[in-house]
């Protein structure tokens, strides 16, 4: 249904019309649930802006000749450009503008770490302080309106005639998702294998619906698959079929497998009854919808009081759907200190507002089980930092007789992921890094086995959901490049 | 998207289920499992494969209605209908050379997936001397089926109401004080039957290969939730396994884990009404 905009109404200007930028106004909040609210329910904490809100915002940009946003952004979105239609009333005309770069706009509006990119280099920071363009938040508000109120149409969608190669990608997560789109976009057939009941990856089971809704991940695979993009659940390559078929069967291949294998610390009582690595924990909540069980059929263990072990953005998940459970007490335990968290600001945020405790510069080392074999407390260790590390942040002492116990009866463990090794050990002269890190020239994305590419988490470990779409994208120039001259353009990857 | 096939009750809430599931059936070897999802809202359940048919695109599964979910498929799905997921073959499968004889177990339920096991080590050259054990007579199945794949069948029942009357490892331990050459046994079947036959076996020194079957959510190396300590190291089920060297296993620790959801499983039951009503034909 198509929705008339009163663009004058809004405040905004018609088209043609010169724009007065109000940069000195002040950056417009999103409207969020409260605290009290928002613990009751796990559904999504911002609630976006209403369009006269966007176009607001939206007019505040200066709409930059020589934006440095766009050289901040990893995937060089347009943001000007957006921006400009969305203060000219065109939102639908915004998102479309933003999906010839990013196809994942709903969920990068959402998650993506705007502070540290492209709202970091917004030109109004140096002359009205923390006040930069809400550029993630407008992203987000023109994706959310094209799927309210447009129907797309397979006549709309900017599509090259078939070349005729077929490309598989294994993995339907960000990196998976932004390589199909596009290759679907140049022309050629894709084919996704995914190895869960759901397309999304990552966005489905590690990301709490309550900072990405999954209704809205649906939503993007549906954008992807109308692009003509065949998605294969329930196939788990190197498992459901050997990769070596999947290479005989097509052109190229895009290894998009991300990194889910859980690291745990290898400690004493750690396969106690009620210790969870973050993996197990967000899936069964996120993917599997634990939180309704009965009604859903997979169980969750109802933290009374929970210990998170790390500070990145999975352990801020973990820790506030810990709170939604009904922890009494949710708490990270963190070994370095508060500068040192990896987890996103407005994350951190949220968690206090919705009372997590941090106990930090602690380290667990053993776990204590009852008489039912279940976790009732961990022993930790006091730290202080030394020297930066490898990482450049101070590196984590231990502080000898500063043991002590922490009350707990459940734990999820938030340490990090690490590639699975399932595509690697089943594909002979697939060269790695510490056996699971697919090793690939950065230009091309070529792995060390012809007609296979590789992106995403896959390739760096850990990481975020832009750099993924980013991976996805430059892969799908190097994969279209390739398909159509293998010779001239297959480099080594070394 | 899977169609149940073919389905059969073989003895009091034991199921045995064919489905239709091309890829699992081509890419299946012995050992391996898959994970079953009956609807959308269901949890994702690992199940033993116990036959395979790449030419129909079958697979066969044997289940007991033990749980919500069993109970759900075993007592809501028929032939015709169809299964939300289907995901597999998952798992290490067992390894499979001329040992000389293997003595493969199997213990109730566990009868079905040694099926494809002993099929394998026969093809693979091995004498297979087959025990299986149950409860009572009226619960036995695939006799005749196993038969075809061993070198001998010995059944045990725990009444003496067929075969030998006692265990599993009864039977064993008769074979073994015969003096027959054992090279290497397989055991598959209820935990406390696996922990018994591995303790049992590990004086004789002869390799006991055990498959766990623990609680996992993916099933492919994702969760964590299947880990156990196996020797010095803890070892996930799914990828890892599910065969194992039975004498390392940390059997305490196998049977603390499968507990972890016990009151929600309870819970969920009680929640149910077609569980309840199953629960009640059961008694009559």
């Amino acid at each position: 249904m198509a929705e008339t905009i009163d663009i004058v109404k809004l405040g905004g200007v018609k088209e043609g019309e010169r724009k007065r930028p109000r940069s000195k106004e002040a950056r417009r909040e999103i409207a969020c649930q409260t605290v009290a609210d928002r613990l009751k329910n796990y559904s999504e904490v911002a609630l976006g802006y209403t369009p006269d809100i966007a176009v607001a915002e939206a007019m505040r940009c200066l709409e930059c000749p020589k934006p440095r946003c766009v050289v901040a952004c990893p995937v060089h979105i347009d943001i000007p450009s957006f921006i400009g239609l969305i203060a000219r009333g065109k939102f639908t005309e915004a998102a479309e503008d933003i999906r010839q770069y990013n196809n994942l706009p709903a969920v990068c509006g959402r998650v993506c770490p705007q502070e540290n990119l492209c709202e970091a280099a917004c030109i109004i920071n140096d002359t009205n302080a923390h006040n930069p363009i809400a550029i993630g938040r407008l992203e987000r508000f023109s994706a959310d309106w094209q799927f309210m109120h447009s129907e797309r149409r397979a006549e709309d969608i900017h599509k090259k005639p078939s070349t005729g190669y077929k490309v598989a990608v294994i993995g339907s997560g960000p990196a998976g998702l932004s390589c199909s789109a596009d290759l679907a976009k140049m022309g050629h057939t894709v084919h996704i294998f995914e190895a869960l009941h759901k397309a999304g990856g990552v966005l489905m089971y590690g990301i709490p619906e309550f900072r990405l809704p999954k209704a809205i991940v649906q939503k993007e695979v549906e954008y992807v698959s109308s692009l003509g993009v065949q998605m294969e659940l329930n196939n788990v390559v190197g498992r459901t079929m050997p990769v070596q078929e999947v290479l005989d069967e097509f052109d190229a291949v895009f290894v998009a497998s991300g990194a889910g294998f859980p690291n745990m610390m290898n400690i004493p009582g750690e396969n106690l009854n009620g210790i969870y690595s973050a993996n197990e924990f967000l899936t069964r909540v996120n993917l599997m919808k634990a939180w309704t069980h009965p009604e859903a059929g997979t169980p969750i263990r109802r933290p009374q009081r929970l210990v998170v072990v790390g500070a990145g953005f999975t352990a801020f998940d973990v820790v506030r759907i810990g709170l939604r459970l009904g922890a009494d007490e949710a708490r990270i335990v963190y070994r370095r200190s508060r500068e040192e968290m990896p987890g996103r600001g407005e994350e951190i945020e949220h968690a206090e507002e919705e009372g997590a405790i941090f106990t930090l510069l602690t380290n667990p080392v053993r776990y204590i089980g009852d008489e039912n074999g279940s976790v009732k407390a961990v022993e930790v260790q006091k730290m202080e930092l030394g020297e930066p590390d490898a990482s450049g942040r101070r590196r984590p002492i231990p502080i000898p007789d500063s043991n002590y116990i922490i009350d707990c009866d459940t734990v999820v463990v938030a340490i990090g992921q690490t590639p699975n090794v399932l595509i690697p050990s089943n594909l002979p002269g697939l060269a790695t890094r510490w056996g699971s890190v697919i090793k690939v020239n950065r230009e091309t994305y070529m792995t060390t086995v012809p007609k296979v590419f590789a992106g995403g988490d896959a390739i760096t470990g850990a990481a975020t959901v832009i750099l993924a779409t980013r991976a996805g994208r430059e892969a799908a120039r190097a994969i279209d490049a390739y398909v159509r001259d293998p010779y001239r353009a297959w480099q080594s990857p070394e | 998207m899977y169609q149940i096939t073919d389905k059969k009750v073989l003895a009091t809430g034991v199921v045995e289920m064919t489905i239709r599931a091309p890829r699992v059936a081509k890419a299946h070897k012995p050992g391996q499992f898959l994970m079953v999802m009956n609807r959308e809202e269901s949890e994702r359940i690992p199940l033993t494969i116990a036959d395979s048919n790449p030419e129909t695109g079958e697979v066969t599964i044997v289940f007991l209605e033990v749980g919500r979910s069993t109970i759900e498929l075993g007592q809501e799905f028929r032939e015709g209908d169809e299964l939300f997921a289907v995901l597999g073959p998952l798992g290490t499968p067992t390894h499979i050379e001329n040992y000389g004889t293997v003595v493969v177990i199997g213990g109730g339920l566990g009868v079905a997936p040694i099926y494809p096991i002993c099929k394998g080590l026969k093809a693979a050259g091995n004498k297979v001397v087959t025990i299986i054990g149950y409860r009572r007579k009226d619960l036995m199945f695939w006799n005749d089926k196993l038969a075809g794949v061993s070198d001998e069948v010995i059944i045990t029942t725990d009444d003496g109401s067929c075969g030998i009357k006692g265990f599993v490892t009864t039977a064993l331990e008769q074979l073994h004080d015969e003096g027959r050459t054992i090279d290497r046994i397989v055991a598959i079947g209820p935990p406390i039957m696996m922990r018994v036959v591995a303790e049992k076996t590990q004086p004789w020194g002869i390799p006991t290969i055990v498959s766990l079957n623990t609680i996992m959510v993916d099933g492919t190396g994702m969760c964590g939730g299947c880990r156990i300590a196996v020797g010095d190291e803890t070892k996930f089920v799914c990828v890892d396994g599910p065969d194992f060297d039975g004498h390392k296993v940390d059997w305490d620790q196998m049977f603390n884990r499968m507990k972890v959801y016990k009151k929600q499983e309870q819970k969920a039951i009680a929640a149910d009404p077609s569980c309840n009503l199953y629960f009640e034909t059961l008694k009559r």
